[in-house]
């Protein structure tokens, strides 16, 4: 039983982080139709980002992540003025082809600049861990979770109630009428961009503390594709609930099934669920589905 | 016959008194092409201040092409626009949607996941202050200016008479109706030139006649302006002050409807040359 519920935590926690990067590739899905392959080096950025801040210039932990998030909100806004922007009007899979040269590109520079060592965070969550009854906890894990939680919670709400997330949501569900509506299309994806890189990085900086930091991170973005596609890429709720199904997945797969088969279950059990999910609902979890009256 | 200026709204006084003679929206050379294809050629066109002008022609006559370059979808090859004394070739849509042009999608295209009363909200936008912070933040006055354009909404929701269906999602209504909500959402924006484009396309007698008297009705209560694009002669005659024919991209006749009606290049328009 210790051991069935010490794998949940792992699951949610790290499931909580594909939230995050699964909430990055859903906005922009849903504003722009694109699938951002770069999605997982914007989690690799914002982490090395981080730690050069506290490592390098001893900023304190909290100003770092503030910082980077900052530095995100720019990293945002800046690739989607210079990489999708010229690609307005052009078909859909030149933008995609576009974000995969992207995420050659920043992974190349992260590389260049950081090299291909495993870093660590020095220990900014206490190394003791929680005991509940039985379990024990790192706090390192408990702090994730809670911090992906909240985060996903605020952007819920942003979404559903602020004048802005509001004009996100209906620029994402039909652009052509939100711009006669006087609203510009093209700052809220500026905008969507620029969200998209922040949950990244926080992803990135929480993940970062757990395992360490290495180029290798950025294939989250392509482990987190399941869970977007499991969802429904066009449902922010489909991306969290994903997340965390996905998460669990993996972990429990890891615990149960790689001991029997002798490993690599745990990386191919998200796509097996993922394949028997769309053969009963083609448009995911939470999908839209697209009806057209002929 | 919707000669506005007459009666005595209140909203009508605000905006200055209603007169024919002031043109309100002016096109000079438009000439628009894609590729090879000329969609519209050298069109002058004066949008006279609280008129209803319609806009006839036959299927490829160039008509949404001309709205598009009104609302800013499409950007003309040559020409210029000037709306309120001031260019607007160059603006973007979403910035002459701020000046006060609304419109209307042939192919309705209304936020489908929303309900009626979000997509009408939606057309409050234009008066939202501007702010990431306050919109997100300070909910004291934000939410005094929601209880404000929410009011304005529930007149057009009267208006129009869709009490309702408003909490229903858009995308479950009957074809007649969502075509009403998207003339409500135009209406929100409280523009001063409103471009329909086939507001009554694929209606039955019934609805047409509705929508027929909501155009009547709005240009007499608050003056709009209106172009609008119809294909039933019926409802031109009925409800334009003037009529442009456009063929081929070319405009081939300007007048009244009943001028119009007796053109000779009209007719040969659309019934075909004599032979």
């Amino acid at each position: 039983m210790d051991f069935f519920l010490q794998l949940v935590i792992t699951g949610l926690v790290v499931g909580s982080v594909y939230a995050l990067v699964a909430l990055g590739f859903v906005l922009i899905y849903k504003s722009s139709d694109v699938i951002n392959f770069a999605q997982g080096e914007f989690l690799l950025v914002g982490a090395y980002i981080a730690l050069t801040m506290v490592m390098l210039y001893n900023v304190p932990f909290l100003a770092a992540v503030a910082l980077t998030l900052g530095f995100c909100v720019l990293l945002g806004l800046l690739v989607e003025r210079l990489v999708l922007r010229p690609f307005i009007g052009e078909p859909v899979i030149s933008v995609i082809m576009a974000t995969i040269g992207l995420s050659l590109l920043m992974r190349g520079l992260v590389q260049m600049i950081w090299g291909t060592d495993t870093r660590t965070f020095p220990g900014i969550f206490s190394d003791t861990p929680i005991r509940m009854g039985e379990l024990v906890v790192s706090s390192v894990y408990l702090w994730s979770l809670a911090l992906a939680i909240l985060l996903l919670v605020v952007f819920n709400l942003f979404f559903k109630y602020s004048s802005t997330g509001i004009v996100m949501r209906a620029a994402a569900d039909d652009q052509m009428a939100a711009l006669s509506m006087g609203i510009s299309v093209k700052r809220i994806v500026a905008i969507t961009w620029a969200i998209a890189a922040v949950v990244a990085a926080v992803g990135g900086i929480l993940l970062g503390n757990i395992n360490g930091i290495n180029p290798t991170l950025a294939y989250i973005g392509l482990l987190v594709l399941p869970v977007v596609i499991l969802g429904g890429l066009d449902s922010i709720p489909g991306a969290i609930v994903g997340g965390f199904t996905i998460g669990l997945l993996e972990a429990l797969a890891g615990g149960y099934l790689d001991p029997i088969f002798g490993g690599g279950v745990k990386e191919v059990a998200p796509f097996v669920v993922l394949v028997i999910v769309l053969m009963i609902r083609p448009y995911g979890l939470f999908g839209k589905e697209i009806i057209e009256r002929v | 016959m919707a000669s506005a200026g007459t009666t005595g709204s209140g909203f009508l006084l605000k905006k200055g008194c209603i007169d024919q003679l002031t043109p309100q929206l002016t096109i000079e050379g438009l000439t628009l092409h894609f590729g090879g294809v000329t969609a519209l050629t050298g069109i002058y066109l004066e949008i006279m201040r609280g008129e209803i002008l319609a806009v006839i022609g036959p299927n490829g006559a160039g008509k949404t092409s001309l709205l598009n370059c009104i609302s800013g979808l499409y950007r003309p090859s040559e020409g210029k626009i000037a709306f309120e004394d001031r260019e607007i070739t160059q603006l973007a849509p979403y910035q002459r949607a701020r000046m006060g042009i609304g419109r209307t999608f042939q192919n309705i295209e209304l936020f489908k996941h929303m309900t009626v009363l979000e997509n009408l909200m939606l057309g409050r936008h234009v008066h939202l202050k501007p702010g990431l912070i306050s919109s997100g933040l300070y909910w004291g006055r934000a939410q005094r200016e929601e209880v404000k354009h929410r009011r304005r909404v529930e007149e057009i929701i009267d208006f129009l008479e869709i009490q309702s269906i408003r909490k229903k999602p858009v995308g479950m209504l009957a074809y007649g109706l969502q075509k009403r909500v998207e003339l409500g959402r135009a209406l929100a924006m409280e523009p001063t030139l409103l471009l329909l484009d086939e507001p009554m396309a694929g209606m039955n007698i019934e609805e047409k006649e509705d929508m027929a008297r909501f155009v009547l009705d709005v240009s007499e209560e608050w003056g709009t302006t209106m172009v609008l694009i119809e294909h039933d002669m019926g409802v031109v005659m009925d409800v334009s002050d003037r009529v442009c024919v456009l063929d081929f991209g070319r405009q081939i006749a300007d007048g009244t409807p009943e001028k119009v009606q007796q053109d000779p290049l009209v007719i040969r328009a659309y019934l075909g040359q004599q032979q």
